[in-house]
C-alpha cells in the first residue's frame, strides 16, 4: 500500500471543478498523483487500494483518452470499473439525468465519473446521488483532471510553475480545458496569456486575471508553455472563423510563431488534435518540445490520484 | 343581491385618482364603488350598519399584471384558468392579460370564442386575453387584428417570441395603426441571443453558460422605435432588461409614444442569484447585474418603465429537473408580484405610490380598460394588505398549480389579506 499521509484532507466531497478547490487540495492531489508515475511505468501495475468499490463512468459525449483514461486508472487501483454504454441506455429512450442518478445511486457504486455535453450536468448529479462525483468534463465549464494532469506535465518538465509564463491559444470561448486551466494556472502563480481571435472570447474573460492578445506572436512572446485547444470544426460554419485556412495563419502553432517563445519553451495540447489547423504536423510530433503524449502518460497517474483520494 | 360593505381606517392608495389617504371604501350590493377616500368614516356611516375598521391596513386597487402566462389550452397540467385565478387572487392580482402561447396559439377567431368561454367559467378573476401578431407566432403573416379585437382580444403580441422582420413588423405597425390595436413586443434579436441561457458576463464565462447578449435586446428597441417614428401605433415594450435600455427609452420617450414594461424578477434579481446552475432563474429577459437592476429601479422611479408584470410563466417540475440548458425558461410570480414590489418600498428604492400606479392604473391605461382604480361607480375590484406582515416564500404553500418560483425560501413583508372582485371577497388569508 502506498504511504498514508493522514495531514491533510481534501476539502470537497466531489471534483467537479477547479474552482472549488483550495490550494492544500491541489498540492494533495498533484503529490498524490506523482506517486503513481513510476508505478505506470513498472511491470507490475496493479495496485488493491480501491479493492471492492464500484466505479461508474458515465460518458454522455464521445471521448476517447479520458474515459479510457479513467477506466484504466480505477482498474490499476483494483476497483470495479463499469463503462455505461450511452448509446444503448434510457437516456437514449428518453430517461432524464436525474433519473439516471437516481437508478445509479440505488446500486451503491463509490464514485461516478462523468463527461457532459452540458455545463453543470456533474453539480446536478453530485446533488442527487450519495457518492463522490468526478467531472470529466461538462458542457464548456471545467475538465478539472485535464488542468491538473496539465500542471503535472509541467511540474515534471521544469520543476516549477510558479513564475511561468503560459500562453492558452485557440477557441477560449467554447473550452472547459481553457477555464480549468486558468483557475488552476493563476492559483499555482503562473502567469496566462491567452490568445484567441475576438470571436473565441467568452465575455469578461480579462477578469479572470489573464492577458489577452488578437496576436499570435505578441501572445507566445517569452513563454515556457505555449498549450494549443481544439478547434471544432463546427465553428467555421457559424460565422466564428472564416477558414481552416486562414486561422492556420494567423492562430496555427508553427515554427515562425514558435520562435517568439522561450528557446526552451513546451507546447502541449489536450487532444485529439487537428494538424494543420490549430498546429504543424512536424512540431506535434516534435518530442523534444512536445510534451502531448506525456500529458495522455500523467494523465492516468492523475486520475488514479483523484480516484484514491474521493473514494476514501 | 349582497349586502352593502362598509371599511373605514384604511390606507387608501389610488393613484389613478390621485388618492393616498387614511379614509373608508363603500360598496353597494351591485358590487360597485359608491364611495372613497377621508369622506367616508365613521360619522357620515348609519350607526345600524356593520363597519369593517381595517385599523390602517391598506386597500390598493386590484392589480392589473400584463404579462401571465396560463397553459390553457394545450398545458392545463401547469396552470389552467382555475388554478391561476386562485393564485391570482392570493397575490391581489384582479385582472390579468393573458398569452398567446398555448397549444394551440391564440391566433385566429374561432379559438377565441373557446378562451372567452373558459376565462369566464372557470376564472372568477378578470381575464383579458392576447392573441398572437403572427400566425403561429412564426414572424411572417399577420393575424386578423381587426376581427379579434372585435372578439375580445386586448392586445397583439408573439409572448416569448420577438417579430425578426423588419419588413413584417413595419407592416404590423402599420396595420395597428389603422384598426387602434395595442402591440406588444418581447424585444430580444434572436440570432444574437441564439442558444443564450443568462446575462453575457463574466457569470455566463464562469458557469459556462451561452450568454444572451444586452445588445439582442437594444437592437429591436432601437429598430422598433425607429419604425415607430414612421408608423405611430400603440406600442409597447413588454420587458426589458439593461440599464442601456433603459437610457435608450428615456431618450426616445420625448420624440414618440410608447410604454415599457419591467418583469418583478429583474427589478429584484440579478445574474448572481442563479448561483449553482439554479434553473428556476433560467428567465427571459435573462437576470442581469446589479448595476442593470439599480437602473431599472431608477427607470421605474422617473417615469421610463410604467409597468411592473410577474411574467408569471408556470413550468412543471419535469421541465426544470434538468441540465441548465434542457431546462425550460420563465419562473411563476403572480402571487407574490405583490409582496415582492413591496420590497422596493420597504428598502427605500421607490414610493409606494409609484408602485401601486405600476401595478394597477399604469397597466390599465395601456391597455385602455377601466381596471386598477377605486373610481365611483366602478367594479369593486381591490385588494387588502398588511404592508409590514412577514412571511416566508414556500414552493409547497405556492397556490399555482406549477411551483417554479424563482425567490423561494425569499423573506418578504407585507401580504395581502383580502382580494375583493365586484364586491365579492374571493380571499381571505
Amino acid at each position: 500500500m502506498a504511504t498514508k499521509t493522514k495531514a491533510i484532507k481534501i476539502s470537497q466531497k466531489h471534483l467537479l471543478g477547479i474552482q472549488d478547490l483550495s490550494i492544500n487540495d491541489v498540492s494533495l492531489i498533484l503529490k498524490e498523483a506523482e506517486k503513481f508515475i513510476e508505478l505506470n511505468k513498472s511491470k507490475n501495475k496493479k495496485l488493491d487500494l480501491l479493492k471492492g468499490k464500484t466505479q461508474i463512468n458515465l460518458f454522455f459525449e464521445p471521448s476517447t483518452r479520458t474515459q479510457s483514461s479513467f477506466e484504466l486508472a480505477g482498474k490499476r487501483l483494483g476497483a470495479d470499473v463499469m463503462s455505461m454504454n450511452i448509446t444503448n441506455s434510457a437516456i437514449k429512450k428518453g430517461e432524464t439525468l436525474i433519473d439516471t442518478a437516481m437508478t445509479l445511486n440505488a446500486m451503491h457504486p463509490d464514485i461516478i465519473v462523468i463527461r457532459h455535453q452540458d455545463s453543470g450536468a456533474c453539480n446536478l448529479l453530485s446533488q442527487k446521488v450519495n457518492c463522490a462525483v468526478l467531472n470529466a468534463g461538462d458542457g464548456r465549464r471545467e475538465h478539472p483532471t485535464q488542468a491538473l494532469l496539465d500542471a503535472l506535465t509541467i511540474l515534471n518538465r521544469k520543476k516549477k510553475i510558479q513564475g511561468l509564463k503560459v500562453a492558452i491559444c485557440g477557441d477560449i470561448l467554447h473550452s472547459r480545458v481553457a477555464r480549468s486551466n486558468i483557475y488552476l494556472l493563476n492559483m499555482l502563480g503562473a502567469e496566462v496569456n491567452i490568445v484567441a481571435p475576438s470571436n473565441l472570447l467568452p465575455k469578461d474573460i480579462e477578469k479572470f486575471g489573464v492577458n489577452i492578445f488578437s496576436n499570435m506572436k505578441k501572445g507566445v512572446k517569452d513563454c515556457d508553455i505555449v498549450m494549443m485547444l481544439r478547434l471544432q470544426n463546427e465553428r467555421m460554419s457559424s460565422s466564428f472563423l472564416s477558414s481552416n485556412r486562414e486561422y492556420y495563419e494567423y492562430y496555427g502553432l508553427t515554427q515562425d510563431k514558435l520562435e517568439y517563445a522561450k528557446s526552451d519553451s513546451i507546447i502541449m495540447h489536450p487532444g485529439p488534435m487537428n494538424r494543420g489547423i490549430e498546429i504543424d504536423t512536424k512540431l506535434a510530433d516534435d518530442t523534444n518540445m512536445s510534451v502531448v503524449k506525456e500529458q495522455v502518460e500523467l494523465g492516468v497517474a492523475i486520475r488514479m490520484a483523484c480516484l484514491k483520494i474521493f473514494c476514501e | 343581491m349582497m349586502k352593502k360593505k362598509y371599511f373605514i381606517n384604511a390606507n387608501i392608495i389610488d393613484p389613478h385618482n390621485n388618492i393616498s389617504e387614511i379614509g373608508g371604501l363603500i360598496i353597494g350590493e351591485d358590487g360597485k364603488i359608491e364611495g372613497v377616500g377621508k369622506k367616508v368614516n365613521k360619522n357620515n356611516i348609519p350607526s345600524r350598519e356593520k363597519v369593517i375598521d381595517l385599523k390602517e391596513n391598506y386597500i390598493f386597487p386590484g392589480i392589473v399584471d400584463m404579462r401571465v402566462f396560463v397553459g390553457e389550452p394545450g398545458y392545463e397540467y401547469k396552470e389552467n384558468f382555475r388554478t391561476l385565478s386562485n393564485a391570482a387572487l392570493s397575490g391581489g392580482v384582479t385582472s390579468v392579460v393573458t398569452m398567446p402561447n398555448t397549444d394551440p396559439i391564440i391566433d385566429n377567431v374561432s379559438i377565441v370564442d373557446f378562451l372567452k368561454r373558459r376565462g369566464r367559467d372557470k376564472s372568477k378573476i378578470n381575464i383579458f386575453p392576447t392573441a398572437s401578431l403572427t400566425k403561429g407566432t412564426e414572424g411572417t403573416n399577420m393575424t386578423e387584428f381587426g376581427l379579434l379585437q372585435s372578439k375580445g382580444i386586448i392586445a397583439f403580441t408573439d409572448g416569448i417570441k420577438t417579430i425578426q422582420n423588419t419588413r413584417v413588423m413595419s407592416r404590423i405597425m402599420n396595420s395597428a395603426k389603422d384598426l387602434g390595436s395595442l402591440i406588444m413586443q418581447h424585444a430580444e434579436d434572436q440570432e444574437l441571443a441564439e442558444n443564450g441561457m443568462i446575462n453575457d458576463g463574466i457569470i455566463s464565462t464562469k458557469l459556462g453558460l451561452q450568454g444572451i447578449p444586452e445588445i439582442a435586446e437594444l437592437i429591436i428597441i432601437e429598430r422598433d422605435l425607429t419604425l415607430l417614428e414612421e408608423y405611430n401605433c400603440r406600442y409597447h415594450i413588454s420587458q426589458i432588461s439593461s440599464g442601456k435600455a433603459v437610457e435608450i427609452i428615456k431618450d426616445r420617450k420625448d420624440k414618440v409614444r410608447f410604454s415599457c414594461g419591467v418583469s418583478i424578477n429583474n427589478l429584484s434579481l440579478n445574474e448572481n442569484d442563479i448561483g449553482d446552475f439554479r434553473t428556476f432563474l433560467k428567465l427571459s429577459p435573462p437576470l442581469r447585474t446589479e448595476d442593470d437592476r439599480l437602473s431599472l429601479v431608477q427607470g421605474l422611479n422617473d417615469g421610463t418603465i410604467d409597468v411592473i408584470v410577474s411574467d408569471h410563466k408556470p413550468e412543471d417540475e419535469e421541465q426544470k429537473r434538468l441540465t441548465f440548458a434542457q431546462a425550460a425558461t420563465g419562473a411563476t410570480g403572480i402571487e407574490t408580484l405583490l409582496s415582492l414590489s413591496l420590497e422596493l418600498y420597504h428598502n427605500g428604492s421607490v414610493k409606494l405610490e409609484k408602485i401601486i400606479a405600476a401595478l394597477t392604473s399604469n397597466p390599465a391605461k395601456i391597455l385602455k380598460i377601466n381596471k386598477g382604480n377605486l373610481s365611483v361607480g366602478n367594479d369593486a375590484d381591490f385588494c387588502i394588505v398588511d404592508i409590514n406582515k412577514p412571511w416566508i416564500v414556500k414552493q409547497e404553500n405556492l397556490v399555482s398549480k406549477s411551483k417554479n418560483t424563482s425567490i423561494e425560501n425569499k423573506r418578504l413583508q407585507g401580504k395581502v389579506t383580502n382580494t375583493y372582485v365586484k364586491g365579492q371577497e374571493l380571499y381571505n388569508i
